[in-house]
């Protein structure tokens, strides 16, 4: 497979921070596979992508699209990309269409060959029916879905999709990462960030964990979970006031139990053998007096992944 | 190019799209128009609801001996102006300037001694002696007759000017031609100030206002064609900053930041969006010009000259709002100081008391505004001037503009406009 986006060594340092966003940040993406970055919230992703996008200006490092580098040659690098950031970047008061013909204009399309992609994007995104509604009439998702549509308008190469699925309905996540999926069925290479590790499981070829601007782990769904090895995650439901620093570090004695972690009434624990640690646990828990409510134990995934590397857990 | 284009023709849309801000850039200006159309009773005539203002009260002294202080005192007691002005003179010019401080003229005109011989060469060394300024001494309870008077003072000075850059011209059109040595120009400078001086036609030349007056109609002053471009002007300062506000806002949303992702140059989105301001501003100036000549009959002047003010005016409007764009750091910023600088620049330019004679400090400092300019030419064209009158007001709204853009393009070089 042809290395298609080639990151290496990425840093930014915003003027005053006390510490760069990204440091050091280097990964490769091969043509037609999807590319995910996940990560918490602040994580670096989507600084990393900003550069990338010619947004930014690396600090330090450089990278390859297509063989161009994003420092030397962004005009180019821009002519291959879609971009469909997170925030819903569209004209309130134009219409669906309207909005679609602008951007199509600053990708430099125009006349027929403009409009025509411009019905193609709307039957896409299933919104060919309401493109003459102007965006501020739209709902949450029918936004997310035009504010993709213009990431793809030019028939890019490469899209680069910045937590395409943030605050919007199921239904609207489910038509998006569907469209992800069609697309690079067609041949389309996706790199794509996200702080919901479910996405990042279904829609991903290979993942990189980004956490405090550095890429701690990288490779195919198979092979980060190995690094946990065979270890479970239980997760206990209690009351919210009750998750205090004791129950945690009692918890955390728990013959087995590797990692701790808590919020929202949520006790996480990385253990070696959920079901033969849990009985343990509960008595634990009863020991101060606090009753839980559910008992969830998981096999390996990306969250017991990101908790095994970091001690913390995905939302936190 | 397509692109800017592209940039500027959305923000026309999205702008005319706007509510609120469509009341503010057109129906308010419209609304203030009107409203003190009639306070000043502009609707309230006999003559076809048109009155116009009438026999406004001026004292001429003529102190001057020479031939440009008769000149113009023939101009100020001319027919043509008769029913516009009610002149009088005075030899006392002490009595004169009380008669404007208490109200009861709108100006006196004062013609020093001396003046006509500053202009004119009186012998053959051919040096001028330092110009002797006049004076139009106004009253500030007046502020509309009382430019009334002073522009027609100051087009009899505009072309008595004409008159001496035409001979400067000649001599030095002479000289570099070789028909004339350098050593013969005092004497032909000489000549040519007095043929000017005694030339029927010349004289015709400094009186041409009253004359083009006398050919038609007394030039009946219309206080709308005041008020009018007034507001127009005032609410173009918000019209600007609003443009300048909608560059940080694209930032804010995110579409700035998105535009900078596709092959779009920082130098394409910036000059778009200030095309996009220039275009709005022109077309809120547009209508508002012809919504009031069509419905209140304003002689805003020939067409094609109001045009090029406006053109000008806008121009040096946007300089602002540009600048503001670049010196602000949020939308809501951009519009509180935008306010401040409208409602400032108004006062300052003349757009709601135009005419007031202003301290010489502020009267200088009135030019940094596009009201006080933009006013200038305005009144100039409705009284009858042409394209030379307002030339001077054109020169100063682009150098305006320039030296604005200037300013603003080298500070979102500093701070980068992907981070504006």
């Amino acid at each position: 497979m042809t290395v298609i986006v080639e990151v290496d060594g990425l840093v930014k340092q915003f003027p005053g921070a006390a510490e760069p966003a990204v440091r050091g940040v280097s990964f490769a993406v091969m043509q037609g596979e999807v590319f995910s970055l996940l990560g918490p919230n602040g994580a670096g992703k989507t600084t990393t992508l900003s550069m990338l996008s010619c947004l930014l200006e690396p600090t330090a490092g450089d990278a390859r699209i297509a063989g161009h580098s994003i420092r030397k040659e962004p005009q180019e690098v821009k002519r291959l990309l879609g971009v469909v950031p997170q925030d819903i970047a569209l004209y309130p008061t134009l219409s669906a269409r309207e909005n679609l013909v602008f951007w199509g204009q600053m990708y430099g399309m125009g006349g027929a060959v403009l409009r025509q992609r411009v019905e193609e994007v709307l039957e896409t995104v299933d919104l060919r029916d309401r493109a003459k509604e102007r965006i501020e009439a739209y709902s949450g998702g029918m936004k997310r879905r035009i504010n993709f549509a213009v990431g793809l308008l030019h028939r890019p190469q490469l899209v680069f999709m910045d937590e395409p699925t943030v605050g919007i309905d199921p239904q609207s996540r489910r038509n998006i990462l569907d469209m992800v999926k069609l697309l690079n069925g067609q041949g389309m290479t996706v790199l794509y960030t996200t702080h919901y590790m479910e996405e990042a499981q279904e829609l991903s070829h290979r993942i990189g964990i980004i956490d405090h601007g550095r890429m701690i782990a990288m490779g195919t769904l198979a092979e980060l979970t190995r690094l946990v090895g065979e270890k479970d995650v239980v997760e206990l439901k209690i009351a919210a006031e009750q998750s205090t620093p004791e129950l945690l570090a009692a918890l955390g004695q728990v013959t087995g139990v590797e990692k701790v972690t808590a919020d929202d009434g949520a006790v996480r624990l990385l253990a070696a053998d959920g079901n033969a640690a849990l009985p343990e646990m509960i008595t634990a828990a009863n020991a101060r007096g606090v009753r839980v409510t559910n008992v969830d134990i998981r096999e390996p995934n990306l969250e017991a992944v990101f908790l095994h590397l970091t001690g913390r857990a995905l939302r936190d | 190019m397509r692109k800017v284009f592209s940039i500027a023709w959305k923000d026309l849309i999205v702008t005319f799209r706007d509510r609120a801000a469509l009341i503010l850039m057109l129906a308010a200006p419209f609304a203030l128009t009107l409203a003190m159309g009639f306070v000043t009773g502009r609707f309230s005539g006999s003559s076809g609801g048109i009155s116009g203002v009438r026999d406004i009260p001026v004292v001429i002294v003529n102190q001057d001996e020479g031939e440009l202080g008769a000149a113009l005192e023939s101009v100020l007691t001319s027919d043509g102006l008769a029913d516009l002005l009610e002149p009088t003179t005075s030899s006392d010019l002490a009595s004169a300037r009380r008669l404007v401080e208490e109200d009861q003229v709108a100006a006196a005109v004062i013609l020093p001694a001396g003046f006509s011989a500053s202009i004119l060469p009186q012998d053959s060394g051919g040096s001028a002696a330092q110009v002797v300024a006049l004076e139009v001494y106004t009253s500030p309870g007046r502020p509309t007759t009382s430019a009334i008077v002073r522009s027609i003072v100051e087009g009899f000075v505009s072309q008595v000017e004409t008159g001496r850059i035409g001979g400067q011209v000649a001599v030095t059109q002479l000289i570099m031609s070789g028909r004339l040595a350098v050593q013969e120009a005092p004497t032909a400078g000489m000549e040519i100030g007095a043929r000017l001086a005694e030339d029927p036609a010349r004289t015709e030349l400094i009186t041409l206002r009253s004359t083009t007056a006398a050919a038609a109609e007394a030039p009946r002053f219309d206080p709308l064609a005041y008020l009018a471009p007034g507001m127009a002007v005032l609410f173009l300062m918000y019209t600007v900053s609003l443009g300048g506000r909608s560059l940080l806002a694209e930032q804010r949303d995110g579409t700035l930041p998105r535009m900078l992702t596709t092959p779009t140059s920082t130098a394409q989105v910036l000059g778009g969006k200030l095309f996009g301001t220039y275009l709005t501003g022109l077309a809120q100036v547009g209508v508002l010009v012809l919504a009031s000549a069509l419905l209140f009959g304003i002689n805003w002047g020939r067409p094609l000259d109001v045009l090029i003010l406006i053109l000008a005016i806008v121009a040096g409007a946007t300089g602002w709002g540009t600048l503001l764009a670049a010196i602000a750091k949020t939308p809501t910023q951009v519009s509180s100081i935008g306010l401040a600088l409208m409602l400032a620049f108004g006062i300052l330019g003349g757009s709601f008391f135009g005419g007031v004679q202003l301290p010489l400090p502020m009267e200088i400092l009135s030019k940094i505004t596009p009201n006080a300019w933009g006013m200038d030419g305005f009144l100039s064209l409705a009284l009858g001037g042409t394209l030379v009158d307002i030339l001077p007001s054109i020169g100063g709204l682009l150098a305006m503009a320039v030296i604005l853009f200037g300013v603003a393009v080298v500070l979102f070089r500093r701070r980068g406009l992907a981070r504006a």
